[in-house]
């Protein structure tokens, strides 16, 4: 199962990064986001990047953002592309196709992430490090990486369900495109909407709770929330269903 | 089953879509070794049936047996024995032919030593070692065709099944396809299920053939047989020289039910799988310069064995 699921990795990254299409593969889903992550924004924080919440939020909201056209593609564009078919009639399990999907998404986002985070190490300590060693604290980058990964996989299971189900990878896009437009707005109103009294006491909770247990339970209510969404996913996988979609 | 001699059997299968019928109570058996041909219009129920016997699609009556595995219990023991070269060419196009054939012989856990002989030994055979780096979307229908022929074929299935093998191509590609069909089924000594609605293809490759219309099977046999299933298998015979004297004497042979002559075409109606042979030599022997002799095609039985089941 394990190389099973490797090899749609293998798979998808072949066709993600096509090596020989420098200007339409690699560049714009390589050199982009590790420029702009590992260059552009810690030039404009100078030494603060080491330390900024900026960076914190840079390195978990980059994944997800990189992955959600990816992830559209999944299933839709094998669909599209005829290639859906040839895949399912060969030995892999449903496992294996799924989680190799999956699996490929994530490592791409948190991979960029990865790279760019340690490229904006490098940036900083070259430009600003003037003889002394700057680094991310050790909870920023646990924290950073646990919880980006999480988010990762939460777009990734859902935009492989919705992939699932999409005709054509504009359909999955656009389906996505308004789920995240919806879900944004209703943070925002969201949080407008409750009233200030009971913000004020949502708050002191919080800071009763502190700071490490907060982080802990967002972390179960990802855990939670994404073994929910790749259940969904897995149990949407069934071959004659795909089939005949 | 014998599942030795038999390779595929299907009891009875059958498949609805909401009200519509695609595959009608189908029973047949293909034996180990052989080229069938499952022959059809579109729309017939060919490529409904492929993907049942791939345990792709459940049944919503009968079964089937492919290489001695139930098609729904055992649909992942049938996919990891058998090659599958659908209507598309099922292709990776943003990816090399080499990456293409890498991708499917690592999920069919090939050694990487094994890997590299395979593919190329395919390749060079197909004629596309040269380019095997190349990205696919650049490739001509014909060679893409090829490729994904050589996928079918890397892990040595026992078992092909081909849909529309050469839908979408030139007649040259065509040709250049059904030969290297022919040498790899000599080579590899494969069992080979096609689907095709070109009758001339199922004639040439096919050593049994399947007609199936409107998801019932309406006949099986060798193309001969199937040539007798209408009657009288008839023979065309073009030339100069039809007189009247010849043709009474071909009236009186006891193998021969009638005589038609049409311009310089002379119809002889058969009444069994006689050999032509001796009546041709009569026929040049009385002075009839013969330039051409046929059998009825595939493609008139197909539509007298059509228009009896409607």
């Amino acid at each position: 199962m394990i190389a099973d699921v490797l090899t749609v990795i293998w798979k998808e990254f072949k066709e993600l990064l096509p090596l020989r299409e420098i200007r339409t593969g690699v560049i714009p889903r390589l050199g982009i986001p590790i420029f702009v992550l590992g260059v552009l924004l810690p030039l404009q924080f100078g030494k603060e990047w080491a330390t900024s919440p900026i960076t914190l939020l840079s390195w978990i909201w980059l994944p997800p953002f990189l992955v959600t056209s990816l992830v559209a593609d999944s299933f839709a564009g094998e669909r599209e592309r005829h290639t859906m078919e040839t895949l399912l009639a060969s030995r892999l399990s449903d496992d294996a196709i799924l989680f190799g999907k999956i699996g490929a998404t994530v490592c791409y986002g948190c991979g960029v992430a990865f790279v760019g985070m340690l490229v904006g190490l490098v940036t900083i300590n070259l430009a600003y490090g003037g003889g002394e060693l700057l680094m991310y604290s050790a909870d920023t980058a646990l924290i950073a990486t646990v919880v980006s990964i999480l988010v990762t996989l939460l777009i990734a299971s859902v935009g492989v369900l919705i992939s699932l189900r999409a005709p054509t990878v504009r359909h999955a896009q656009q389906t996505l495109s308004i789920g995240f437009i919806i879900l944004w707005f209703a943070i925002i109103y969201g949080v407008q909407a409750i009233p200030v009294e009971f913000r004020k006491h949502l708050t002191e909770i919080l800071i009763t709770v502190g700071e490490t247990n907060v982080i802990l339970c967002t972390v179960i209510f990802l855990i939670l929330i994404d073994i929910f969404f790749t259940m969904m996913a897995k149990i949407r996988f069934k071959r004659p269903r795909l089939i005949l979609d | 089953m014998d599942v030795k001699r038999t390779a595929i059997q299907t009891l009875n299968l059958t498949r609805n879509f909401g009200p519509l019928r695609a595959v009608d109570n189908l029973s047949l058996e293909v034996e180990t070794g052989t080229v069938f041909g499952f022959l059809g219009p579109n729309g017939a129920g060919k490529t409904t049936t492929i993907r049942l016997l791939l345990g792709l699609l459940e049944p919503t009556a009968g079964r089937a047996e492919v290489l001695g595995f139930d098609t729904q219990k055992q649909a992942d023991k049938i996919r990891s024995k058998v090659g599958v070269l659908l209507e598309h060419d099922g292709l990776y196009e943003r990816m090399s032919a080499e990456d293409n054939l890498e991708f499917y012989a690592r999920i069919w856990r090939m050694t990487n030593a094994e890997r590299q002989t395979r593919k190329r030994e395919l390749l060079m055979h197909l004629g596309l070692w040269e380019r095997r780096k190349e990205v696919v979307k650049t490739w001509s229908r014909g060679m893409k065709r090829k490729l994904a022929l050589a996928r079918t074929l890397l892990h040595r299935p026992q078992l092909l099944f081909l849909d529309e093998p050469t839908a979408g191509l030139d007649p040259v590609a065509k040709v250049m396809l059904h030969e290297d069909l022919k040498s790899i089924v000599e080579r590899e000594g494969v069992t080979i299920f096609l689907t095709t609605h070109n009758l001339a293809e199922a004639e040439k490759l096919c050593g049994k053939i399947g007609l199936i219309s409107r998801g019932k099977l309406v006949a099986v046999g060798s193309p001969d047989e199937l040539r007798l299933k209408t009657g009288r298998i008839q023979v065309e015979i073009v030339g100069k020289g039809f007189r009247e004297e010849v043709l009474a004497l071909l009236k009186v042979r006891k193998e021969v039910e009638s005589v038609n002559l049409r311009g310089d075409h002379l119809l002889v109606e058969l009444r069994d799988e006689e050999d032509i042979a001796p009546l041709v030599s009569l026929m040049v022997n009385a002075g009839v310069e013969v330039e051409e002799v046929r059998k009825a095609s595939l493609e008139e039985t197909f539509f007298k064995l059509l228009e009896r089941e409607l």
